[in-house]
This record gives C-alpha cells, sequence and structure tokens, in this order.
C-alpha cells in the first residue's frame, strides 16, 4: 500500500466512525435515538466544544499545567528510578535487603495514592506529580537495574582487559548500557507520566484536563468529556512524537530499540 | 649463532582449572597444562570443541585462577589480570555505545592520554587495519570482519606485549578469515608480540604459528602435542597451504588430534543423551 492510499483508507475510518456516529445521535431508527445524545453527544458538538475551548484560549492554561505536571513527574521519577537502579544493581544487598519492598510497593494500585497525597501534598500541581513520580519511578527503575545487570560479561571482561578501573567501567560501561535500557522504556515512562498527571487531577484539582474532564462530567456535560478525551489523546501523540526524536537522537548506536515495560 | 635466552612472555605450570558444578561436584577443565610462550613467538592452540582451549587462554589473561599450578608473565607471578596482555575476544566484544575511533581510542583515554591525542593514534589503527573511512559507525553498522579488525586495532592500540586471541575469526567466513589472518601476520611481522591463538581449525593453526600445540578433549583435558613449524615467513595464508611441507605437517598432527576430536564428539554426543 503505498502512504497515500494508506492515508485515505486512514482518514476514511474516522470518517465513517463519526458520520456512523452523527447519523445515529441525530436521526431515530425505527422511532427510537440508538446513541441519545444526552449520553452520547454528536462529533459536531464535541467539535465546536473543542473551537470553543481553543477560541476562547481557556484550554491553554489547562494544557500548560498538565504538561508542567507529567514533565516534573517525568523527570524526577526518572532520575529517581535511573539512581537506584543503578546503587541496587551494583550493590546487590543493598537489592536482596529492599526486594520485597520494592516488590510491596510496586504491587500496589498507585491510584490509591492519590488521596493520600492530596492530603501531604495539597490540590496542587505537587499531588498529581507526586503519583506520575511513583508510576514513572519504577518502570525506569526496572529497566535500568535489568540494563546494568544484563551487561555483556564479554564486554566487561574486554574493559578490563583494556585495563579500565572499576570507576571507568561504570562510567563507559555500565552507566551507558543503564542510560541505553532507560531510553528504550521512554515510551511506557511517558505515558504513565501524563496518566498520573490526568488521574490526579480528576481525582481532586484546580486546574489541569483531568480538572476539566472531571467538571464536564459533573454537569452532565457529555459533549465536553468527549472533547477532553479528544484534546487529551493529541496531546499525548505530540508528547510521544516528540520522545521519538529524542530517542532517534540519543540511540543512533542502537539496531533496533526494544522496550520493556 | 649466539645462544641468546628469550625471555618468557608466558609460562604455564602445571595449571590445573577446575569448576564447582551444581552443589559440591567439581569439574576439571585442564589438568596439568605445561605451556610457555616465548617473547615474540607465534604459538597455536588447537583442540576438540570443548577441550578447554578458552580457559587456557583466559588463565593466561588473569580472568581466571588456576585451581593448582602457576602462571608466569615475563618470569613474574601473575596477581590479577594480566596488564601486560591485549585479548581478543570470540564473541562481540566492542562497546556497542562508542563510534568505531572511540572504540579504538578508550584504551588510550582510561591511560590518561589527550582526547585529541587518542584520536589521532585511533585513526592512524583504523587505517592499518583498513577502515579509515569508517571512524564514525557505531559497531551494528559494521560487519563481522569489520568489527574484528576494529577488536584487532582496539587491543593494539595498547601495544600489549602479549597477544591473546580466542578463535577471533572463528565467527567469519571462510575468505574474511584468510584476509585477516593475512592481516594479522602483517601487522604482527612489524613488532613481533608473544601471541598465544587459541582456533579449532588446525589449517588456519599451522598457516599462522610457529608451534601448534594440540589439547585433548575434556573433561580434563591435557596438552598432548607440541610440533613446530617450519615454514618460512612472511607467509601468505592461502599460498602456503599448497606447500608441501604443510601437508607433512599436516597429515602428522591430523593424525593425533583425529582421535581426540572423535573422542570428545561422541562425548558430547553422550552429554546431549544424558540430559
Amino acid at each position: 500500500m503505498s502512504r497515500l492510499t494508506l492515508l485515505f483508507w486512514q482518514l476514511m475510518v474516522a470518517v465513517v466512525a463519526l458520520s456512523l456516529w452523527q447519523f445515529f445521535a441525530t436521526v431515530p431508527v425505527f422511532g427510537r435515538m440508538l446513541l441519545p445524545p444526552f449520553f452520547f453527544s454528536t462529533p459536531v458538538d464535541v467539535a465546536s466544544q473543542i473551537y470553543k475551548w481553543f477560541a476562547t484560549g481557556v484550554i491553554w492554561k489547562h494544557l500548560m499545567i498538565t504538561l508542567w505536571e507529567s514533565v516534573l513527574a517525568f523527570v524526577i521519577g526518572s532520575v529517581g528510578g535511573v539512581l537506584v537502579g543503578f546503587w541496587f544493581a551494583r550493590q546487590p544487598r543493598v537489592a536482596a535487603v529492599f526486594d520485597p519492598y520494592v516488590k510491596m510497593m510496586n504491587a500496589l494500585p498507585r491510584v490509591v495514592l492519590a488521596p493520600i497525597f492530596a492530603l501531604w501534598l495539597g490540590l496542587g500541581i505537587w499531588s498529581k506529580v507526586a503519583l506520575g513520580v511513583t508510576l514513572v519511578f519504577f518502570i525506569v527503575f526496572f529497566n535500568v537495574y535489568q540494563g546494568v545487570k544484563e551487561v555483556s560479561t564479554t564486554v566487561l571482561d574486554n574493559g578490563r582487559m583494556l585495563g579500565m578501573s572499576e570507576r571507568q567501567l561504570t562510567r563507559h560501561v555500565y552507566w551507558p548500557s543503564a542510560l541505553s535500557w532507560m531510553f528504550s522504556s521512554l515510551h511506557t515512562a511517558v505515558g504513565f507520566a501524563v496518566v498520573g498527571a490526568v488521574v490526579g487531577e480528576y481525582l481532586g484539582s484546580a486546574a489541569g484536563l483531568g480538572y476539566l474532564i472531571q467538571q464536564a462530567e459533573g454537569v452532565f456535560d457529555v459533549g465536553a468529556v468527549f472533547a477532553g478525551m479528544f484534546v487529551l489523546s493529541a496531546f499525548v501523540i505530540l508528547i510521544d512524537f516528540g520522545v521519538t526524536l529524542v530517542e532517534r537522537r540519543l540511540l543512533v548506536w542502537r539496531p533496533a530499540p526494544v522496550a520493556r515495560d | 649463532m649466539a645462544d641468546i635466552v628469550e625471555p618468557v612472555a608466558v609460562a604455564l605450570d602445571n595449571a590445573t582449572v577446575a569448576f564447582r558444578v551444581a552443589g559440591d561436584r567439581v569439574y576439571t577443565a585442564v589438568e596439568r597444562a605445561s605451556l610457555s610462550v616465548a617473547h615474540g613467538e607465534f604459538v597455536a592452540i588447537v583442540g576438540p570443541t570443548g577441550c578447554g582451549k578458552s580457559t587456557l587462554l583466559n588463565v593466561a589473561a588473569g580472568l581466571l585462577k588456576p585451581a593448582a599450578g602457576a602462571v608466569r608473565i615475563f618470569d613474574q607471578p601473575l596477581n590479577g589480570l594480566n596488564r601486560d596482555a591485549g585479548y581478543l575476544f570470540q564473541a562481540d566484544a566492542l562497546f556497542p555505545w562508542k563510534t568505531a575511533i572511540d572504540n579504538v581510542a578508550i584504551g588510550l583515554e582510561i591511560k590518561g592520554a589527550p582526547r585529541a591525542m587518542a584520536l589521532e593514534r585511533a585513526q592512524g589503527w583504523l587505517t592499518s587495519v583498513g577502515l579509515g573511512a569508517f571512524g564514525t559507525r557505531y559497531p551494528h553498522m559494521l560487519s563481522g570482519g569489520q568489527r574484528k579488525r576494529v577488536g584487532l586495532a582496539q587491543v593494539l592500540i595498547r601495544d600489549p606485549k602479549i597477544l591473546l586471541m580466542d578463535e577471533p575469526f572463528g565467527p567469519l567466513d571462510a575468505q574474511t578469515r584468510q584476509i585477516m589472518g593475512n592481516l594479522l601476520l602483517e601487522l604482527w611481522t612489524a613488532d613481533r608480540k608473544a601471541v598465544l591463538f587459541v582456533t579449532h581449525d588446525l589449517e588456519e593453526a599451522i598457516a599462522l604459528a610457529d608451534r601448534v600445540v594440540i589439547m585433548s578433549a575434556g573433561p580434563g583435558a591435557r596438552i598432548i602435542g607440541d610440533w613446530k613449524v617450519a615454514l618460512p615467513r612472511p607467509r601468505d595464508i592461502s599460498e602456503v597451504r599448497m606447500e608441501k611441507q604443510f601437508h607433512e605437517l599436516h597429515r602428522e598432527i591430523w593424525s593425533v588430534l583425529k582421535d581426540e576430536v572423535m573422542k570428545g564428539y561422541a562425548q558430547s554426543s553422550q552429554a546431549a543423551e544424558a540430559s
């Protein structure tokens, strides 16, 4: 399939889906509305809601808040995950001692932490950042831990035979290996940073995309709920595109990055 | 000719290597192996698959400690890693996150050489292994043979007195092996280092080395033969194989090696059936 044909069919899927939605939400079939607009809204209403948000500029403030929370969660969670993952991998005894607690914390569904964070950190951005950090941290942590553990013994022996000290091995072998594993989990980690931010906003906040959706739901404005979801999807796709660009630049030496989560 | 006592670069004296496997069982890989490599001498070790050739090389490198026996490097007992040796591994050992030139330069950089100087020397070495234009490539962008060339440059830039090579050309195709063999001989002729070269290919061993050492099948592999290769140098790997002397030596060594290869083969198929 050529690029153009592919694009055509991809567009067709959207057109057909939206048309069906619009049709069944406005035209009664056998005297009954299959998609009552009260519950399902209509594509036209959703589009006009999105347009209104951008035209009035209301959306920018919420987007910026969510973006800022995601970025903070991602950066703090990644830095923590890299440092702790690296430390544990190089100190097997420390890792063995903490192992059951790490497993326990990772087993906990993070959403239940949101009320606690709201209590501790208030309704501002930091409770959302904290929720995102707990998600991002573990993904990066496990990847880096694995990456350092699985450094090829041949490459390590080669480093030693070339005369590297333990410190030089850390710098030239363990560290690049750990970072490459971190970058291969980048997409998942960024995704979870956004999830943390939005879920946190949804459960209690005064701004952000999650807040917008939650508010709309509170007044049964289904059109605005859908509008919020569309904006959120576009937002994540944009961020993911940015991540792909960064990854391409940083992982030139890798034949094919394999992600783990 | 005056008797000049050449210093012995590598001397293994009754070295025994054992591994602990599954609890209390001990697997003896190499038993009482004695071997010496003179300064500037090219010695090839040949033996059946899994006989512990690489184990012996790791002992000489200091990566493995023998359970009994002694290792002496230039008449000094070896403690820890062998700092006089460069090691060319069988598997890919380049740093995948470094470009070819950085892979070569690293050997000097970790010794504290200024980066500009290290890069300049690395470029020189890349050129002498025929990869002058490939410095900016990462290992995965190079072919298997090219990676071996980078590996060779990476080891040689440190100018080690001893070169340990573990089936370095094993994974390469026949033509590339010959080219690499000739390249190795050419570089070795320039400043004769002591070389300990492990291979399972007897022809390659005879074509390259001054001496061919044969190991028996494992476990408890021993050194069972030692032949001098009197073929004149400089040699061309593909041409030297045509010579009568080469064939006679090959036949002689093969008659000993063949039994060991069959033994090793029988053992590995038994082991496969047992498991």
